[in-house]
C-alpha cells in the first residue's frame, strides 16, 4: 500500500511507453539516440553528430511548439534517448512534464546556454490574457501564479541569429561529447566544419542587408519570432498577433497594426508557415501592403521543402525578405 | 463623444464592416432557427450538430488547405450525416434523440480530431476549431449572405408544418410524410447555419448565436413568430456590442461576441416579462417556465 504512488508512475510510465522493453540499451558502435525538442534543433545536432547519431525531434517540420501535445510514441522515444537537445529559454514549456512522464534519465543540452538573451519588448499588443502554451505544459513550470504573464521575459527563438546558431553548435558538440566520449574528437571536428559554414553564411547576411536603404527595413510578419534577426541584420520586425500563435486577436490589435500600417507606410507582410493566412489576407487588403512571402521561424520546411536545413531555412528567409524589401 | 465610440472603428477599419456584415447575415439566419430549436427542445443538439462538422471540415482543410468551399461542403456533408443517422436510429430504435445525437457527435468529433491528427500538424486543428471574424474576405461574406437568405426563405416556408411538429408531433405523424420532411429540412437549415457560423466564429462558438439568442427571447415575447423576431435583434445587438468591446477593450473577437450574447441572455433571464427570475418573484407561483410558449403564435 505504500507504493502506491509508485506504482501509479509506473502504470503511467507504461500507459505512455506502451509494451515495448523499457529502455533499449545503447551499445558502443550503435549510433547514439538523440531527441530534439523541434526541427531546427534537430537538424543542428545531425549536422554535428553526422552519422554518430539518430536524432529525432518532438515537434517536427512545419509543427509549432508553442503549442504541442506528445504523443505515447514520443514518449517512448524519449524514454530512449541518450541525449534530450532543448532551446531553453522557456521555448518548450511542455517539456519539463514530458520528461518526467517519460522517464527520461539521459543527458540535456540546452542549446540556447550563454547567448546574450534579449529581452521581450513591453506592451506591443500582446500585453493581456496571452499565456503561450504554458498553460498546455501544466504545473511543474513555475507559472502557477496565474498573472497575465505567464511567458518569461526573455524572447527564447534566438536561433533567428546566425551567431547565436554557432553557440547552439557549440553547446550540442559539447554535451554530445559528454555523452559519448569516444566519439568527442569527431564531434569536434564536425562542428568546426559547420560553424565555418555558419560563419560564412552571417557575414553574407550582414552585407546583403546592409545593402537596404534603412527607411525601407520595416516588415510586418504574423509571429513575433524575429527579434533576433532583426536585432542582428539591421531591420524592424512589426509582429501582427504578439508571441502566442494561439490567441485569437482582439479588434483592437488588428486596428492598431492597420493604422500602423498604414502610417509607418510598411510595404511588406509576411506570412508564416504556422500562424493563420487569414488575417494577414485581411490586413493586405485593407492597407494595399504586399504579401511577401513566406517566413519560416519556429519549424523547418519537410525535407524536399525550401527550408528543410537550418542553412537552407536561413538562406530562404533572407532571400524572401530581400525580394520584398527591394521591391517595396 | 459617446456616439464616436460607437460609430469610428466601423468608419475607420474595412475588417470591422466586414465582421460587421458577416455577423448581421449570419444573426438573421441562425437566431430564428434557435427559436424552433428551443421548442422542440434541442438546443443541445444544436451544439452537437456543431461538433459533429467537424470531421467534413478537417478533411477538406487537409485535402484543400483553408479552402472556402472544400471546408464548407465537407462541414455540410458530415454535419448531415450525422443528423440523417441520429434521426433514423431515433425512430427505429429505443434510443431517444438525445442520446443518438450525442453518440453520433462524439464518434464525428473524435474523426475529426484524429484526421487531423493523422495528417497536419498541431496548428492546423486550430484553424479549423477557431474561426476568422475580423478575416472575412469577400467569398466567406457572399456564403454567409446565402446562407441567411436561403434559411429565412425555408423556415418562412416550413414555418406552419415546423411549428405543428414542434407543438404536436403525433399530429404530424398521422398526416404522412410532411414531418419527417420538415424535420429533416430544419436540420439541414440547422447544419447549414453553423457551418457559414463556423467560418467566422469556429465550430466551438457558432452555435452560439442559434441558442442564446433565442432563450434570451423567450423571456420577453409569447409568440413564436415574435420570438424569432426579437432573437434576430438580440443576435445583432450582440454581435455588435462583442465587436465593439473587441475593438476598445482589446479580447479576443469571437469570445468577446459569444460573451455579449451570453451577457443579453443573463440580463434577460433576471429582468424578463415572462418567467424570468423577476417575473417568478412577483407572482410565486408561476408555472410559466415549464409551460410550453407560443401557443398563441
Amino acid at each position: 500500500m505504500s507504493n502506491f504512488y509508485l506504482n501509479r508512475r509506473a502504470l503511467l510510465g507504461l500507459a505512455l511507453t506502451s509494451a515495448l522493453p523499457a529502455s533499449a540499451v545503447w551499445a558502443a558502435g550503435q549510433p547514439l539516440p538523440v531527441v530534439a525538442s523541434f526541427s531546427i534543433l534537430q537538424d543542428l545536432t545531425r549536422q554535428v553528430g553526422g552519422d554518430l547519431v539518430t536524432v529525432s525531434a518532438l515537434v517536427g517540420a512545419d509543427g509549432d511548439a508553442h503549442v504541442f501535445e506528445p504523443t505515447p510514441q514520443q514518449a517512448r522515444q524519449l524514454q530512449q534517448a541518450k541525449v534530450l537537445v532543448a532551446n531553453g529559454l522557456d521555448f518548450e514549456g511542455w517539456l519539463p512534464r514530458l520528461k518526467k512522464a517519460a522517464g527520461f534519465q539521459g543527458q540535456e543540452i540546452i542549446a540556447s546556454q550563454g547567448i546574450a538573451v534579449r529581452a521581450l519588448p513591453k506592451g506591443q499588443g500582446h500585453d493581456h490574457g496571452h499565456d503561450h502554451g504554458a498553460d498546455k505544459a501544466g504545473h511543474d513550470h513555475a507559472h502557477d501564479h496565474g498573472h497575465g504573464h505567464h511567458h518569461g521575459p526573455n524572447d527564447p527563438h534566438a536561433w533567428q541569429d546566425v551567431k547565436n546558431a554557432i553557440v547552439y553548435v557549440r553547446n550540442i558538440a559539447k554535451g554530445l561529447a559528454t555523452a559519448d566520449p569516444a566519439n568527442a574528437a569527431r564531434y569536434s571536428q564536425q562542428a568546426t566544419q559547420y560553424i565555418a559554414r555558419l560563419t560564412a553564411l552571417d557575414a553574407s547576411l550582414r552585407q546583403r542587408f546592409a545593402a537596404v536603404p534603412a527607411a525601407r527595413r520595416t516588415v510586418v510578419s504574423t509571429h513575433d519570432a524575429f527579434g533576433y534577426f532583426a536585432q542582428a541584420y539591421g531591420l524592424r520586425f512589426v509582429p501582427v498577433r504578439g508571441l502566442s500563435t494561439e490567441s485569437e486577436p482582439s479588434a483592437r490589435d488588428m486596428g492598431a497594426l492597420v493604422k500602423q500600417v498604414r502610417e509607418e507606410r510598411i510595404g511588406a507582410i509576411f506570412l508564416e508557415n504556422i500562424s493563420d493566412p487569414r488575417l494577414l489576407e485581411q490586413l493586405s487588403r485593407e492597407t494595399g501592403a504586399a504579401i511577401g512571402g513566406r517566413l519560416y521561424s519556429d519549424a523547418l520546411s519537410p525535407a524536399g521543402g525550401p527550408a528543410a536545413t537550418y542553412i537552407d531555412m536561413v538562406e530562404t528567409n533572407a532571400a524572401t525578405l530581400l525580394k520584398a524589401l527591394q521591391a517595396g | 463623444m459617446m456616439a464616436e465610440l460607437l460609430w469610428h472603428p466601423f468608419v475607420d477599419y474595412g475588417f470591422m464592416r466586414r465582421a460587421l456584415a458577416g455577423c448581421l447575415a449570419l444573426s438573421a439566419g441562425a437566431a430564428p432557427l434557435g427559436t424552433i430549436l428551443l421548442l422542440r427542445r434541442m438546443s443541445l443538439v444544436g451544439d452537437a450538430m456543431s461538433h459533429a462538422i467537424l470531421p467534413g471540415a478537417a478533411l477538406g482543410y487537409l485535402l484543400f488547405g483553408l479552402s472556402l468551399p472544400a471546408m464548407t461542403i465537407g462541414g455540410l456533408a458530415a454535419g448531415m450525416v450525422v443528423a440523417m443517422l441520429s434521426g433514423v436510429v431515433t425512430r427505429y430504435t429505443a434510443l431517444r434523440e438525445d442520446a443518438s445525437f450525442a453518440g453520433f457527435y462524439l464518434i464525428s468529433l473524435a474523426l475529426g480530431v484524429l484526421l487531423v491528427s493523422l495528417r497536419g500538424s498541431n496548428v492546423d486543428l486550430l484553424h479549423v476549431l477557431f474561426g476568422s471574424v475580423l478575416a472575412l474576405d469577400d467569398p466567406t461574406l457572399y456564403l454567409t449572405a446565402t446562407i441567411a437568405s436561403l434559411s429565412m426563405l425555408g423556415l418562412a416556408l416550413m414555418y406552419r408544418p415546423l411549428l405543428m411538429e414542434c407543438l404536436d408531433p403525433g399530429f404530424l405523424r398521422l398526416q404522412g410524410r410532411m414531418g419527417s420532411i420538415s424535420h429533416a429540412l430544419f436540420m439541414l437549415l440547422l447544419v447549414l447555419n453553423l457551418v457559414g457560423g463556423f467560418h467566422s466564429l469556429g465550430t466551438l462558438m457558432a452555435v452560439a448565436l442559434v441558442v442564446l439568442p433565442a432563450a434570451s427571447a423567450r423571456f420577453w415575447l409569447r409568440g413564436v413568430g415574435l420570438q424569432m423576431a426579437l432573437s434576430t435583434g438580440i443576435a445583432m445587438a450582440g454581435s455588435v456590442l462583442g465587436l465593439l468591446l473587441s475593438y476598445h477593450a482589446g479580447i479576443a473577437a469571437s469570445a468577446a461576441i459569444t460573451l455579449s450574447l451570453g451577457g443579453l441572455y443573463l440580463l434577460s433571464l433576471c429582468l424578463g416579462r415572462l418567467g424570468s427570475v423577476r417575473a417568478q418573484r412577483h407572482r410565486p407561483g408561476n408555472d410559466s417556465v415549464s409551460e410550453p410558449m407560443g401557443v398563441s403564435e
